[in-house]
């Protein structure tokens, strides 16, 4: 099928959410990295997956609506993650990238709605590092509504991200569901967060087409 | 215009002399000023769920020293506008957007609370652009944090995680609920207890705005204490000890205030900088320059004389 996009959110931003292929049951679910956007059409890796293939353009990328004076956080974007959640029901969820980090901590935040997430390479997976980056602060000549957000792009770079809050969220996905072994790890690169997610009891590590195929099931 | 019964005065409070707005990246700044425009600049940055208009007291005693004081509303707070993300680097960066909208020349800076601990961040990336910063109760330390075990503090982010999913979702339809002037007041002094009700029902005049079915707060109802994220209080700490200016600390020392990190002299004193000095006000609450105003526009007015 042609992909199709339609728009969630309601709020004050719009969210494109692409459909790759259709079918039924559970949607699989494909978070992008950092800078990045939606893919056009299916990647070879889902082709195991039964039901449909949705991917979303996160606040500020893609087709979705950039904000005026940025403010983004990893956070920020679980709340996209959420909107689709509201929408569509329990999914699964592929993040690359920066969109594994916010897969793990929408993952930990609706545990009985993600139905298991992949972790995968891609820009943005080490966000700022497990301490604050040097000091700081830029007023970009940004061009209104120019995707991807320069704002996002500096501000999701720095973000700090400390393992012991990512094994936060690992616990919060472990208590919250029902799955058995509700996280893999299909990332090469390990920034310190991915390591410490790794490295916990029940988090499984497979290649991404069989990680894919794992939650098929 | 508001009727009698819709207006409040307070003994020494002061409307500004000049207001307008300035742009962040397209994100409007209400700024408020007080005094000689041609005086030497004190920038004063609020905190959390507050806004300029809590410095009306505060300001003009500044000003009267002889100081241009500047006091900004941050995003989605009093007058400024509404955004459509929040968060502390944007703070931030929206205060550096004020300051190189009022002046290319060092200027003082004070900021209380989490005003306070932004400006922190901003003087340890942008030194230059302060020539003196005061930090009113904006000092967060490790030491004096709740001692919570490991499974309660889970348990907290998860509930702040889950409550602030679901408000998301229902962002188009939050309102800030309406209420009297006397009502709005008695509501905000579960959050100030310290704080006179007077004080506070001419708060709500200058603060919430006139609906037809009662007064709101302006501050953008998506907002709400507390939150979550990976933040720690150590980083600001190693932000103070970095700075390169001229610095004044004031903790608060009542412990009966609900409000504020309760830091300690000797959780902050290793950190201070070089040029650095702390005061404990043994008996005031978090928000010092509202309830000793000319006791702290003093201390302030004192450590500034020579930066002028």
């Amino acid at each position: 099928m042609s992909r199709t996009t339609t728009f969630v959110g309601g709020g004050r931003l719009r969210l494109a959410l692409h459909r790759l292929a259709g079918g039924e049951g559970r949607p699989l679910l494909l978070l992008h990295g950092l800078g990045e956007r939606a893919p056009t059409d299916r990647p070879s890796w889902t082709v195991a997956w039964p039901g449909p293939v949705l991917a979303l353009d996160f606040t500020g990328h893609g087709a979705s609506d950039v904000p005026a004076g940025g403010g983004y956080t990893p956070e920020n974007l679980m709340a996209d993650v959420d909107e689709v959640l509201a929408v569509e029901g329990a999914c699964t969820i592929v993040g690359r990238g920066l969109g594994a980090w916010v897969g793990l901590l929408v993952a930990g935040a609706r545990p009985t709605l993600v139905q298991g997430v992949v972790l995968a390479d891609g820009s943005g997976l080490a966000g700022g590092g497990p301490h604050p980056p040097t000091p700081y602060v830029e007023l970009l000549d940004d061009e209104a509504g120019s995707s991807p957000d320069p704002y996002a792009l500096q501000e999701l770079s720095r973000d700090v991200r400390p393992p012991d809050y990512a094994l936060d969220f690992v616990r919060f996905v472990l208590d919250g569901s029902s799955r058995p072994h509700p996280i893999v790890v299909s990332a090469r690169n390990r920034p310190e967060w991915l390591r410490a997610v790794t490295e916990a009891v029940d988090v499984l590590q497979l290649p991404l087409r069989d990680a894919v195929a794992h939650f098929v099931r | 215009m508001p009727g009698p019964d819709e207006t409040r005065s307070y003994p020494g409070a002061r409307l500004p002399d000049r207001t307008y707005r300035v742009s962040s990246s397209g994100v409007g700044l209400a700024v408020n000023e007080w005094g000689d425009p041609d005086a030497p600049l004190l920038g004063l940055v609020h905190g959390g769920f507050d806004f300029s208009r809590t410095f009306d007291v505060f300001a003009p005693m500044l000003a009267d020293a002889g100081w241009r004081v500047a006091a900004w509303d941050a995003r989605g707070h009093g007058d400024s506008d509404h955004a459509d993300l929040y968060s502390w680097a944007s703070d931030v960066r929206d205060h550096l957007a004020v300051v190189e909208a009022l002046t290319e020349r060092p200027m003082a800076l004070l900021g209380h609370s989490r005003g306070g601990g932004q400006l922190l961040d901003l003087l340890d990336a942008r030194p230059t652009i302060a020539r003196a910063f005061v930090n009113l109760d904006g000092l967060p330390s490790p030491f004096s944090a709740p001692d919570v075990p490991d499974h309660e503090r889970r348990r907290m982010r998860r509930d702040d995680l889950t409550a602030s999913l679901d408000r998301r979702r229902r962002r188009n339809q939050l309102q800030r609920r309406p209420d009297t002037i006397e009502g709005l007041a008695a509501r905000r002094a579960t959050m100030n207890p310290r704080l006179g009700r007077a004080w506070l029902e001419y708060l709500v005049t200058v603060g919430a705005r006139r609906d037809e079915d009662g007064w709101r707060w302006k501050i953008d109802p998506v907002l709400h204490l507390g939150g979550f994220g990976p933040w720690r209080p150590q980083w600001s700490l190693d932000h103070l000890a970095a700075l390169d200016l001229p610095f004044l600390g004031v903790l608060a020392g009542a412990t009966d205030d609900p409000m504020g990190w309760k830091s300690r002299p000797e959780d902050v004193a290793p950190f201070l900088p070089p040029e650095g000095d702390l005061e404990l006000l043994d008996d005031v609450g978090h928000f010092v320059h509202i309830e000793q105003p000319r006791l702290i526009a003093d201390l302030v007015l004192d450590f500034l004389e020579p930066y002028r």
